[in-house]
């Protein structure tokens, strides 16, 4: 690993074909995040990620590491930008944090702490999203999803069952059962499912599991997301 | 050497539960140093009914369920220096605001008329009742809010550390551990 690109005047070591969020996360920097995750393909559709490449913005987990880029992440207008997407996440959905049970676990709202989101500032939609329990023992509740599509590609590309779909277009884009009923308990969908288990936010919700640890005792109430991801945790 | 001039701080509970109030009480001792630098002014703590044109700090527990929220809401605005939303009722309309899928009309009618136990129910209907409104709003949807404090409710620490950072003419900050929205 001899080739290096410059992040925040670090310089950060990487192996051909890594993108910039990889080499980033590998020397425990990290770079904020909601449809990227280390095992699979990136989707390059939240934009957290964004980050300036030789002054121009582009997502880090879909851009390439090259030699000599010099990259910006952690500055006070990219997080801004970020904080700002934050919220229109916040407001598009229904994100009521304290009856959520991935309160403390959930990726978004660890996130928005470390963007120092004190408010969602924009106007709230209030989309009514009906849940889905028909599945004897997960829950989807459609309120909390933020379409990082990380279940469809779960589903698809390690599961090989497709249970869900992101469908529509724009706005109108939402998360779909692909079952002729549309409902989950018309899947093959089941717990061992690595679907089950990528969800970042509380939209795919084991039933019956509610508060075993206690609200304050989460990790990121323990650990902020930050020093969670550069740890390697 | 002559005192300082002590800061006005008016507090109320609009569609909250008054959990962020007993939060703000939970700053124990600390509300005797408070009270070196602060006067309160319109509260649920004093019983003042308006708050006065002078006031410094006004401090907002809850959202906007009717009509009466509103109008306290844009007295605090037109009195207040500074006005700080504290807890997720007043940042995101919180629990309240989970009726907004549903329409009030039908709301009203399963609470009062066709909810099992009742009988001969009827729809409050007295001029003295103020008007819900058809949904739940955060408080900065409708006046401008210059400060939050996040949480459900925020913990006695938040809250004391953003009036001291305020107290202080610091910019107020919360970390990790002392921001929640749970």
């Amino acid at each position: 690993m001899s080739q290096t690109l410059t992040l925040d005047g670090k310089s950060i070591p990487f192996n051909d074909g890594e993108t910039i969020i990889q080499a980033a996360t590998r020397a425990g920097v990290f770079i904020p995040h909601l449809c990227y995750h280390p095992e699979f393909k990136p989707h390059g559709s939240c934009k957290l990620c964004t980050v300036k490449v030789n002054g121009r913005q582009t997502a880090s987990c879909t851009m390439r590491a090259a030699v000599g880029m010099v990259v910006e992440s952690d500055t006070e207008e990219i997080n801004a930008e970020r904080r700002a997407l934050t919220q229109m996440l916040f407001v598009e959905g229904n994100h009521f944090c304290p009856s959520c049970e991935k309160s403390g676990q959930c990726q978004l709202q660890a996130t928005a702490y470390h963007l120092g989101m004190m408010s969602p500032h924009y106007d709230h939609f209030f989309p009514n999203r009906a849940v889905d329990a028909s599945h004897p023992d997960f829950l989807l509740d459609f309120n909390r999803c933020i379409l990082c599509s990380l279940c469809v590609r779960a589903s698809r590309d390690v599961d090989g069952k497709n249970v869900f779909a992101l469908s529509g277009r724009g706005i109108d884009t939402h998360l779909i059962v692909n079952a002729r009923s549309g409902k989950l308990a018309d899947t093959n969908f089941a717990e061992a499912d690595k679907a089950a288990q990528v969800c970042p936010v509380g939209v795919i919700l084991p039933k019956r599991r509610g508060f075993a640890v206690p609200i304050g005792e989460r990790k990121y109430d323990k650990q902020p997301i930050d020093e969670i991801v550069a740890e390697g945790k | 050497m002559s005192e300082k001039k002590k800061l006005k701080v008016a507090t109320t509970s609009l569609a909250g539960c008054f959990g962020c109030h007993m939060s703000f009480l939970d700053i124990d001792e600390r509300l005797f140093t408070l009270l070196e630098h602060i006067e309160f002014d319109r509260s649920p703590l004093t019983d003042i009914k308006h708050v006065s044109p002078d006031c410094d700090i006004g401090i907002i527990e809850g959202g906007l369920c009717n009509a009466e929220n509103v109008h306290v809401l844009r007295e605090f605005r037109q009195n207040c220096k500074i006005l700080i939303a504290i807890g997720a009722c007043a940042i995101n309309g919180g629990l309240p605001a989970q009726r907004n899928h549903l329409s009030l009309a039908a709301i009203l009618e399963e609470v009062y008329h066709t909810s099992p136990g009742l009988t001969n129910g009827m729809i409050p209907n007295d001029p003295e009742l103020p008007l819900p409104l058809d949904q739940v709003h955060p408080i900065h949807e409708v006046v401008k809010i210059d400060y939050f404090i996040p949480g459900c409710p925020p913990s006695a620490d938040a809250i004391w550390k953003v009036l001291t950072d305020l107290l202080a003419g610091r910019e107020p900050e919360l970390g990790h551990g002392l921001m929640h929205y749970d």
